[in-house]
């Protein structure tokens, strides 16, 4: 394998590709694209579909990437990739990087089919979804990867029901299946890890795609200054992980480390606050028959 | 040029002044976020040992390295978040109110 030099907070570039936005202040999604672009470059072209990263991005008369990047349909994040990537090739412009920003709606719900089809294709393409686990930039709906007990507008939490019923869906284990040339898991909480994937998905000739746990003051109810310590909190707490598929195998990058966390972790968000220590053993158990089955079956 | 800078924006009189298509320049800004924040970072750069933890973490890249291998804000742009301070791990960067101006 070629050594490549590992991009790292002291030698990555000092250009912003991702600036002037106006993302919430202590937006996790904000700050996965911007390091994406970072690490990816000039030679990137950009599709968001309809989510946060869009509208924060493109208003007009301003244009926060200072690459092409063009607004994609809602369901359409893949398909569109797939046609850059096809008229890039065209030209002859094969140095280049092309890649998408999505939300978890956009990508776990309504974009799956189009992904679905950029990954049967190989397409070298690389697909970010940044996951806020909501549709945030329509007010804060349950999205597929919304988790259990997660009070939303569309999954209010009061006396008849605590929130969201259903557990997050098994999106990376559903892209691998794929058999994708490479996948994974990364958080705005484990900045070096994401660099280190980043560069990884770069050099990848075929499709990429890396799911980024992505925090959101404003739809989680926490305090702006924590959105990087929450996001390695939940890696922590076992709520998420870091895993990678590569060479049609897992594996887990991260042990779960701090598992008696998750109590205080969840009871610190807005989004949570009304959970009862009963709803809390549902959520404990399902992380932990997911993590029994990772270890099982990746470890 | 290392971050896109403020262009003046003339307000369009008629519909012909607005551009034709969807399309617009990369890196076009004609507005900055300074007046989002209530609170502002201040580094001590005595304590600041040039680690860029929090020029790696600021979501918003108003953190910029400087020649003597500490950090400088970028106040047009920071937000206040607060990501900074609490993520410099030699508490190096305090959150200051602002002040209001007139
Ligand atoms: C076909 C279609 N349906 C619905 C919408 C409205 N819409 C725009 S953004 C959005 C939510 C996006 O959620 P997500 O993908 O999670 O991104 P986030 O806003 O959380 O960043 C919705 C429902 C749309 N633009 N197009
Ligand atoms: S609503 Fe959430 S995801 Fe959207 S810009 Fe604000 S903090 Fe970011
Ligand atoms: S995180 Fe703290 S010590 Fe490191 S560069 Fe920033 S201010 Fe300096
Ligand atoms: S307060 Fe937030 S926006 Fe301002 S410099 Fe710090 S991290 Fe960046
Ligand atoms: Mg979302």
């Amino acid at each position: 394998m070629v050594d490549i030099k590992k991009i790292t907070a002291k030698n990555m570039t000092d250009k912003e590709f991702f600036f002037g936005h106006k993302a919430c202040a202590g937006c996790g999604g904000s700050l996965a694209v911007r390091l994406a672009m970072k690490v990816f470059g000039e030679k990137t072209f950009a599709a968001l579909p309809a989510g946060c990263m869009s509208a924060v991005g493109f208003i007009f008369p301003q244009m926060a990437f200072l690459n092409n990047a063009i607004i994609s349909t809602f369901p359409g994040t893949g398909s569109m990739l797939s046609g850059m990537r096809a008229g890039l090739d065209a030209l002859g412009f094969h140095d280049t990087h092309v890649v998408g920003f999505a939300g978890d709606g956009g990508t776990a719900d309504i974009g799956l089919q189009a992904l679905s089809g950029a990954i049967d294709r190989g397409d070298r393409i690389i697909y970010i979804c940044y996951d806020n686990e909501a549709y945030m930039n329509t007010g804060v709906q349950k999205s597929g990867l919304t988790p259990y007990g997660t009070k939303t507008t569309t999954s209010p939490a009061g006396k008849n029901l605590s929130g969201a019923v259903t557990h997050k869906k098994n999106l990376f284990e559903i892209i691998a299946a794929h058999d994708i040339a490479y996948a994974a898991t990364a958080s705005v909480g484990y900045p070096q890890d994401y660099l280190n994937k980043l560069s990884k998905a770069a050099r990848v000739n075929g499709t990429s795609y890396i799911h980024i746990y992505a925090t959101c003051p404003t739809g989680w109810g926490t305090p702006t200054e924590t959105s990087v310590s929450l996001a390695k909190e939940a890696v922590d707490c076992g709520l998420w992980y870091l895993a990678e598929y590569e060479n049609s195998t897992f594996k887990i990058n991260r042990k779960l480390t701090k598992p008696e966390l998750l109590k205080e972790h969840l009871l610190k968000q807005g989004r949570f606050k009304h959970l009862t220590d009963e709803d809390i053993k549902v959520i404990e158990s399902e992380r932990d028959r997911k993590w029994e089955r990772m270890l099982e079956k990746w470890g | 040029m290392l971050k896109p800078e403020i262009k003046n924006y003339v307000t369009p009189k008629h519909i012909r002044d607005y551009p034709t298509g969807p399309s617009f320049e990369a890196g076009h800004l004609v507005s900055i976020n300074a007046g989002w924040r209530t609170f502002k970072p201040v580094v001590d750069i005595n304590v600041c040992t040039g680690c860029y933890q929090c020029y790696l973490l600021c979501p918003d890249g108003a953190i910029s390295k400087t020649d003597n291998k500490k950090i400088e804000f970028d106040y047009s742009f920071c937000k206040g978040c607060g990501v900074c301070a609490h993520e410099c791990s030699f508490n190096a960067i305090s959150m200051v109110k602002e002040e209001l101006t007139k």
